[in-house]
């Protein structure tokens, strides 16, 4: 996939220093430059999805065409919410400011806009808060930290809000576990109530309600698409994998984001889950009603992250499959992980997950009842159940990407490293400060991965570029796994930007290529249908 | 300006404590009247906090994970960092309350030259304890010191506050006997203020809130130093004013000095800002979603008490939407 190349040079982008500016941040006044903000989301996207004031409108725009009683409807907003979410209640309350967040954020890392600390980014909110919700702030204004709610501070809130990609690494290092993401999200559903919405985190949402997935893949073209990897690992392998779609009765349900069987090099990893499931005989299906694991609703309001992930169970209930499985991506985990369960539960429909391969129990889901891929693979490599040829990734010098959510919603940091650690000979960490809980985001997260955003999307990945370069100075490494679909788009132009050379791998493509799988042919070319073994690019070993 | 604004306010503070003892007399006021509103305001308010909170529901199990969780037998977890039930999380929890466990990942970054990566330049990490150092060093000497105070609101005087004595006056120096805690609070909130003046980002965000509760606590420990070690107040006469207060048989003898009042009146306006300000951090801890919950919501089901059913595009209504192609493709239909 290829993606619009940014022309600011690396060295330019860099042209900033961390101190703040002269100008009070209470100032709310935002210049929309090009290249660090999203497009909004075409009206039709919200009347499909019955959401607020629909209409034609930019952010560059000076009128954003905000109903008339927009602050009653920001401030009843808050008051609900404030209601609803202890968290957001506390987090609006407890924040001592005492900076341990402020260079943790990506964002603030790559462009020094002091608002993209974690605290003020959280204290463009709370400053309102002060002033409309609380005593002292009632009494004594911008003394008290308040600030007055104005159309330029909606403008702001937008900015900055559609400029944090939910990723929480600055919840790991708060002494009060404050979560922006939390907060995030709160001020997304605050936004979206006036009809303020980015396209790429909308559009996707509205594709899925419709047709079951983000891309707006119709049912016969999912067939399609499916029936095109199953001839492209037919001509790799000589191996027809069978390809079941809404087969009843299957043991096993299989979703995955829609993005590894819209392009590459998701694609290619797709192919590596359908040659595993084959090979160890896995009674499963695909759904084209489900066709979709990612969840872009997380990225615009709770409820619409229910509405999305609701279809998972329902599909489950009515192939009557016994459990879920499901594909690599990030922020799906957060959802199936941390939500769906109390969004969409009880599956007592569905039977605890076990492996019919080794009769591994997956306690850890056992009331959800879906499991991770990686899990999953991890579980049949560590009883041998698949044969491996990790040489024929032998050219291949892998270092791993984990996602924001898998490892800060979930715990999955050893799953996928057993499995990259199974079917490669060469892997290598990148500094711990930059991995595991403390990983850095793609800076295309929630809904941000978008071409008009390139260059926000650029400063945001400088410190994901920057350790990805320290390991390919220092191990010659070449490859970037990971397992997420958005990092499978996202990271290949930041890789292409900080660290050329690299190229970006789902962790199930490497599998498929040292998958051996019984009555295969000689295999000469990877899952990318190049020749095995073969360098890329101009790296040398 | 914010921290102009926050020092104004404390030394009126003092002002009106000094000026209303010794010129006005109201020793009255400020022995008796503030301390027992102040009281009264600081549990209230707090109770009133931590309710508010409590009864706020927590629709989900966002817990912010840090390890390894639990999931294969064969795969080292972290339950501290990633607590699959609620013993762990408590634990988790003691740490974070104890020990500071977040604030002690603290780092910082700095940009360095790297002529070979693209961009010139080079993210360097390192360690930074100082933020952790200050913060714990200020609440155990702040814990110490509340607990030494009980010599005043005992009699005979609780176990504990001899023991406390004599571990905080472990060096022996001095007449009377110097307690560390007492140097040691004063260096860790000269730190804390120092670094919101020195750090060019804390400075940016800091708020008169944030250098109110500073100056007021130095205030506070200050006129409590000077009072032990310099101008000496008559301890035994202000041991019968707070038996008096705890007792509820006020009685205001005649002589203390004015800095005992200070201390007292700059005591009372923190525990009547507490529950109003950044500093119920205190209860609020122990609250956080983040932190205080397990990270086992795949095992165990977390209930929404307000969860509600929202629009789904049904199987059957996508069926119908995409039937003829469904059909054409030879996907199997429900309703043939």
């Amino acid at each position: 996939m290829s993606s619009e190349e940014l022309d600011i040079k690396p060295e330019d982008l860099l042209k900033f220093d961390y101190d703040p500016p002269k100008q009070d941040w209470m100032d709310p006044s935002v210049a929309f430059r090009k290249g660090t903000y999203c497009y909004s989301c075409a009206p039709k996207h919200l009347e499909y999805l019955e959401m607020a004031n629909p209409r034609e409108w930019q952010p560059h725009d000076k009128d954003w065409k905000l109903p008339e009683n927009w602050k009653e409807i920001v401030f009843e907003g808050m008051r609900d919410r404030l209601s609803k979410y202890r968290s957001f209640q506390l987090f609006m309350d407890i924040c001592v400011r005492c900076g341990a967040c402020a260079d943790k954020c990506h964002f603030f890392i790559g462009s020094g806009d002091p608002k993209n600390m974690p605290v003020l980014r959280a204290e463009l909110l709370r400053s309102v808060y002060r002033n409309d919700f609380t005593a002292v702030g009632k009494i004594l204004g911008k003394l008290a930290g308040g600030r007055e709610l104005t159309e330029d501070v909606i403008k702001e809130w937008f900015y900055y809000f559609y400029q944090c990609t939910e990723c929480r690494r600055c919840s790991v290092f708060c002494p009060y576990g404050i979560d922006t993401a939390e907060i995030t999200m709160m001020a997304r559903e605050l936004l979206n109530l006036l009809g303020l919405n980015i396209t790429w985190a909308l559009e996707p949402a509205a594709n899925c309600q419709r047709t079951g997935n983000h891309l707006g893949i119709q049912p016969h073209t999912f067939k399609d698409s499916l029936e095109f990897f199953q001839d492209e690992i037919e001509d790799i392998t000589g191996v027809k994998v069978n390809l079941p779609i809404s087969k009843k009765g299957a043991d096993v349900l299989f979703v995955t984001p829609s993005g590894d069987y819209f392009a590459d090099p998701g694609t290619f990893t797709l192919m590596g889950y359908m040659m595993l499931f084959h090979e160890i005989g896995l009674d499963y299906t695909w759904s084209p009603y489900a066709s979709e694991g990612g969840n872009f609703g997380l990225f615009n309001s709770h409820e619409l992250m229910k509405q999305l992930n609701a279809k998972i169970y329902a599909e489950a209930k009515r192939l009557g499959v016994k459990w879920i499985l499901g594909g690599e991506c990030g922020h799906m985990w957060r959802v199936v992980n941390q939500y769906m369960d109390t969004m969409n539960g009880p599956a007592d429909f569905l039977e605890e997950p076990v492996s019919p391969i080794t009769g591994t129990k997956f306690e850890n889901a056992k009331s959800t009842k879906m499991v991770h891929i990686a899990e999953f693979t991890a579980d049949l490599m560590k009883h041998n159940k698949v044969k491996l040829d990790p040489s024929r990734n032998d050219s291949l010098r892998v270092t791993f990407h984990d996602s924001c959510n898998p490892s800060r919603a979930m715990g999955l940091l050893e799953e996928p490293r057993h499995v990259l650690k199974s079917v490669c000979n060469h892997f290598y960490e990148m500094p711990e400060n930059t991995i595991r809980e403390q990983t850095y985001c793609c800076a295309g997260g929630a809904g941000l991965g978008t071409d008009e955003n390139m260059e926000m999307r650029m400063r945001g990945g400088f410190p994901r570029g920057n350790a990805l370069r320290h390991v390919q100075e220092k191990h010659d490494v070449n490859r970037l796994a990971c397992v997420c679909a958005i990092d499978r788009a996202t990271l290949i132009p930041l890789a292409d930007y900080w660290a050329p050379g690299v190229v970006v791998t789902g962790v199930h493509e490497l599998v498929g290529n040292a998958l051996v799988m019984k009555g295969e042919k000689e295999r000469e070319l990877d899952m990318r249908g190049d020749p095995l073994n073969e360098m890329e690019g101009d790296e040398d070993v | 300006m914010n921290a102009l604004y926050a020092l104004f306010a404390v030394v009126v503070l003092v002002l009106l404590a000094f000026l209303g003892v010794s010129a006005a007399g109201l020793q009255v006021v400020f022995g008796v009247i503030v301390p027992y509103a102040a009281v009264s305001v600081f549990l209230i308010g707090i109770v009133y906090r931590v309710l508010k909170w409590a009864t706020i529901p927590v629709p989900f199990r966002i817990t912010t994970v840090c390890g390894q969780q639990k999931s294969l037998p064969w795969i080292k977890s972290s339950p501290l960092e990633s607590p699959p039930n609620g013993l762990w999380t408590a634990a988790r929890m003691a740490l974070e309350v104890l020990a500071f466990r977040s604030l002690f990942r603290n780092t910082s970054i700095s940009l360095a030259s790297d002529d070979k990566a693209p961009g010139g330049k080079r993210i360097v990490y390192s360690a930074n304890f100082f933020l952790w150092l200050g913060a714990i060093a200020f609440h155990y000497c702040f814990l110490v010191i509340l607990l030494r105070h009980f010599r005043f609101f005992t009699e005979p005087v609780v176990f504990f506050v001899p023991l406390v004595q004599v571990l905080d006056g472990f060096f022996q120096v001095g007449a009377p006997v110097v307690y560390m805690t007492g140097l040691i609070i004063l260096g860790a909130l000269g730190y804390l203020l120092f670094r919101r003046f020195a750090n060019p980002q804390v400075r940016y965000i800091s708020l008169a809130a944030d250098y109110f509760p500073l100056f007021l606590l130095l205030g506070i420990v200050i006129s409590g130093i000077l009072m032990r070690y310099f101008l000496k107040v008559d301890v035994v006469k202000a041991k019968e004013l707070t038996m008096g207060l705890i007792g509820f048989h006020p009685v205001v003898p005649d002589g203390i000095g004015s800095l005992f009042y200070i201390h007292l009146f700059l005591v009372s306006a923190l525990v009547v800002y507490f529950p109003f300000s950044k500093l119920m951090h205190m209860g609020g801890v122990f609250l956080s979603p983040t932190r205080n919950l397990s990270n086992d919501s795949r095992a165990r089901r977390h209930v929404n008490p307000w969860n509600y059913p929202v629009h789904v595009h049904t199987y059957e209504e996508w069926e119908e939407e995409y039937r003829d192609k469904i059909e054409a493709a030879g996907i199997p239909l429900d309703k043939g």
